[in-house]
């Protein structure tokens, strides 16, 4: 009896547990389809970035309605859909949730894929992934928070101004829907109410392709397969003919060729800086009387980006940032500095469990999308809700992005000018909870960012003022608690990354969205 | 009547797996009836080398990842042929370079049920069948992702084993093999890269297979020295990429060789002392663990 008992024990507990165990779809966040409030179908009279003028790009005249062109992609329309596979279904599911808000997912999933430090040289130096060589190992990049935040940054303003320029297109031209054309096509999905030339989704893709395909050189086949499969998609749907995706993915790919332009001459290629560079930061700090900066890393790595200060964002010029920089911290000795170093011991000696949970929720390290992209995924859960049109999610994603952006440079334009030591560094019995990153302390990078997410956040969405507030002030703490940052790196950190913040809402008030 | 003990309560673990794996659960010995056997074990795992898939490194920033655990354990023979195991693990971990912080706390607790299922005398050879079922669960919500530095995987699991004993006058060989079913584990983050970026706090853990074989002397069931051979591997998963952070769905595999030992004390029925030391062969996302463990055990009859 004993015998049959025990296995009947094991069985049933196998398959409770394998009840538990059910599948999930792990591949992507299941969101509602997109459905706009407002149809936004006057986004081409919005202030673009860096287009001088919506027409700064042509495209070429849609063939009219009864054009038997025309009519031939319409029956290409009906026998896709005559021949709908399940994996079609899921193709819809994915891509019906809005293109800005998936390619900007993916962006995430490529900067998470390529955020890994390269390991060390046998004799203790580091390698240094080289965009000319991109498949070697250490492949390029490594996307770091601010790699992270200009990739973002790129990618938001070009989705954004080709839309003003697809959209200033489609009012133009005023080619219907297909099924406006042709009464006998199905809509798959709630197709937005307006013009169909050019598709705005091939205009994102063909945007996106393009800069991700420069931040992300070894992955130019998987981007050119989700445009590929974005197009094929809208077909599926009854939503565009293959005249309106082609003119939109030119386009899309000529605006972003003037931010990519800018990306190959904004300062970002030299940010790597040298040894010497590091030995004049060195010696600014040993100047002002305070005790330099050391890589904590076994071997010492060289700190990361020094010259990334230097780098032309889109909000502030050089001067700008230069004068946006906070007075210097407590030097190492000032009493100021000694209750701080106090402060952070303090928080590593008690590490409770629920501080913890706080820092591994936002402590964004190695292996993740950074801090930029957990704004972009903060953002995105709020965004679907507002049931925005996608140049509304572009042009928001775009404000945020460039605050953080912007936020990155002035934070490591102050951290190399002062150059100062993190707590570990002076006291060493300071352990942490998160990974100790490989730049000066002053100001906080996370707090910096989380300042500019949230002011740009606010505004744009007044109601979640307090969450955001909430939010960015946990995540600003969670690197004092983390025991990897004093007080004043965070606090400066949050300050100046609000103000930051300001600038975008500066333009979000003018750029004709509200 | 001869008591025939559970013999040892030896604690194996792997430091990158936090796993608890007592030596009880796969012997081929039982508890008698009414007997309670229970005691303390004290283990020790050290290991600097690791491997980040194939590719066997140290990392400066880590140095060497050493644990320390106290487990309690009970045995007490329910039946002639059924046993009720509980185990109850504290771990403590540290690095010994770089900043990161340890954590300590107690992780999960073990329940199972061993149950003997056959014995038979094949030319002169005595041979058992045994199984063991088992569930465990973590005792509270500790902080399971923060390998290699978290005290245990955050899983609750059950599992399945089939122990085949074979004894000749005083030497043995003991087979056992093992499924072990984990459950989802949820994190803190909002997403986390597996072989592509998961947007969700729900990690699917990957199922385990372990095995363990074994050669030894005993004089009875209360004096013994053996030695082992342990094997795990994991059912899915997926490799540490280079220079990333371990993560609790890795594939981690791994092959140890140990030596147990249990010695009943002289002129006392009650008081035993257990030991083990092992070292990992090779491994696939573990780091390459020493472990030394030692536990005090006392007997009783809860027989009025």
């Amino acid at each position: 009896m004993q015998k049959k008992q025990n296995f009947i024990i094991l069985f049933v507990l196998i398959y409770i547990l394998n009840a538990c165990k059910k599948e999930e779809n792990f591949n992507f966040i299941n969101h509602e389809a997109l459905n706009p409030v407002n149809a936004d179908t006057n986004a081409g009279t919005w202030l673009p970035i860096l287009l001088t003028s919506p027409t700064e790009f042509s495209i070429a005249v849609p063939m009219p309605t009864n054009n038997p062109n025309y009519i031939l992609e319409i029956q290409e329309i009906k026998s896709r859909q005559n021949i709908k596979s399940k994996k079609d279904e899921k193709t819809i599911k994915y891509w019906s949730s809005g293109s800005i808000l998936r390619w900007n997912e993916i962006a995430r999933q490529l900067v998470t894929k390529y955020n890994l430090p390269p390991f060390q040289n046998p004799d203790g130096t580091y390698p240094i992934p080289n965009p000319a060589n991109p498949f070697a190992y250490p492949t390029f990049p490594f996307s770091n928070p601010p790699y992270a935040a200009r990739a973002y940054a790129y990618l938001t303003a070009a989705q954004y101004d080709a839309l003003i320029a697809a959209y200033y297109y489609k009012s133009l031209y005023k080619r219907p829907n297909p099924k406006v054309s042709n009464n006998t096509i199905e809509e798959l999905i709630k197709v937005t109410k307006g013009y169909c030339y050019p598709s705005e989704d091939a205009v994102i893709a063909g945007a996106s392709v393009a800069i991700l395909s420069l931040m992300f050189p070894t992955e130019q086949a998987y981007l050119q397969d989700l445009a590929n499969q974005v197009m094929n998609y809208r077909i599926l749907v009854g939503a565009n003919t293959n005249s309106d995706l082609a003119a939109g993915f030119q386009l899309g790919k000529d605006v972003a060729g003037k931010f990519i332009s800018r990306a190959r001459t904004d300062k970002a290629g030299g940010s790597l800086g040298n040894a010497a560079v590091l030995e004049q930061f060195k010696q600014n700090a040993i100047a002002r009387g305070d005790v330099p900066w050391q890589s904590l890393d076994i071997p010492s790595r060289p700190g990361l980006l020094p010259l990334f200060g230097q780098v032309k964002g889109f909000l502030l010029d050089s001067l700008e940032v230069v004068n946006a920089r906070p007075g210097p911290p407590p030097i190492v000795g000032s009493v100021q500095h000694t209750r701080e170093l106090e402060e952070v011991l303090r928080y590593s000696k008690n590490a409770s469990a629920e501080n913890m949970r706080i820092v591994r929720y936002w402590e964004s390290g190695i292996g993740t999308y950074t801090p930029p992209g957990q704004w972009n995924a903060i953002a995105a859960t709020d965004f679907v809700k507002e049931r925005y049109s996608e140049p509304r999610w572009a042009r928001n994603y775009a404000l945020l992005n460039l605050a953080m952006f912007q936020a990155a440079i002035c934070c490591w334009e102050t951290k190399y000018h002062y150059f100062n030591a993190r707590p570990t560094q002076i006291k060493p019995e300071i352990k942490t909870l998160a990974g100790m990153p490989n730049f000066p302390a002053y100001t906080s990078g996370h707090s910096t960012f989380d300042g500019s997410a949230c002011s740009v956040l606010m505004h744009l969405i007044p109601k979640n003022s307090g969450k955001y507030t909430d939010l960015s002030n946990q995540g600003s703490e969670s690197r004092l608690i983390g025991a990897i940052h004093y007080r004043s790196d965070i606090e400066a950190g949050l300050a100046i990354g609000k103000k930051v913040g300001l600038k975008a809402v500066d333009r979000a008030k003018i750029d004709g969205a509200e | 009547m001869k008591i025939k003990l559970l013999s040892t309560v030896l604690v194996l673990f792997s430091l990158n797996m936090q796993k608890l794996d007592a030596q009880t659960d796969i012997d081929g010995l039982m508890m008698s009836k009414n007997i309670l056997c229970s005691g303390l074990i004290f283990g020790n795992s050290n290991w600097k080398n690791y491997w980040e898939g194939d590719f066997k490194r140290t990392n400066g920033n880590i140095g060497n990842i050493i644990t320390n655990q106290v487990t309690f354990m009970a045995n007490y023979g329910l039946g002639k042929n059924t046993n009720i195991i509980a185990m109850f693990p504290y771990f403590s971990t540290k690095a010994t370079q770089g900043t990161l912080i340890g954590m300590s706390g107690f992780q999960d607790i073990n329940l199972l049920v061993k149950q003997k299922i056959k014995d038979k005398t094949i030319k002169r050879i005595d041979w058992s069948l045994l199984t063991t079922a088992g569930i465990s669960s973590p005792s509270h919500r500790y902080i399971a992702d923060y390998l290699p530095l978290s005290i245990g995987m955050g899983a609750k699991t059950a599992h399945g084993r089939i122990i085949i004993d074979g004894q000749k006058n005083n030497f043995y060989v003991t087979a056992a093999s093992a499924f072990i079913l984990r459950s989802n584990v949820t994190i803190d983050r909002d997403a986390y890269y597996t072989t592509h970026l998961i947007y969700g706090t729900k990690v699917a853990m990957p199922n385990v297979w372990a095995n363990n074989f074994k050669i030894g002397y005993r004089k009875n069931a209360d004096r013994f020295i053996e030695i082992i051979i342990d094997q795990q591997k994991t059912l899915g998963g997926f490799d540490i990429r280079k220079n990333d952070m371990p993560f609790l769905s890795n594939t981690m595999n791994f092959w140890r060789m140990g030596i147990n030992f249990k010695y009943q004390l002289p002129r006392s029925n009650s008081f035993s002392l257990v030991g083990n030391i092992a070292t990992t062969l090779h491994g696939r996302n573990v780091g390459q663990a020493t472990l030394i463990n030692l536990g005090v055990f006392f007997q009783t009859s809860l027989k009025k």
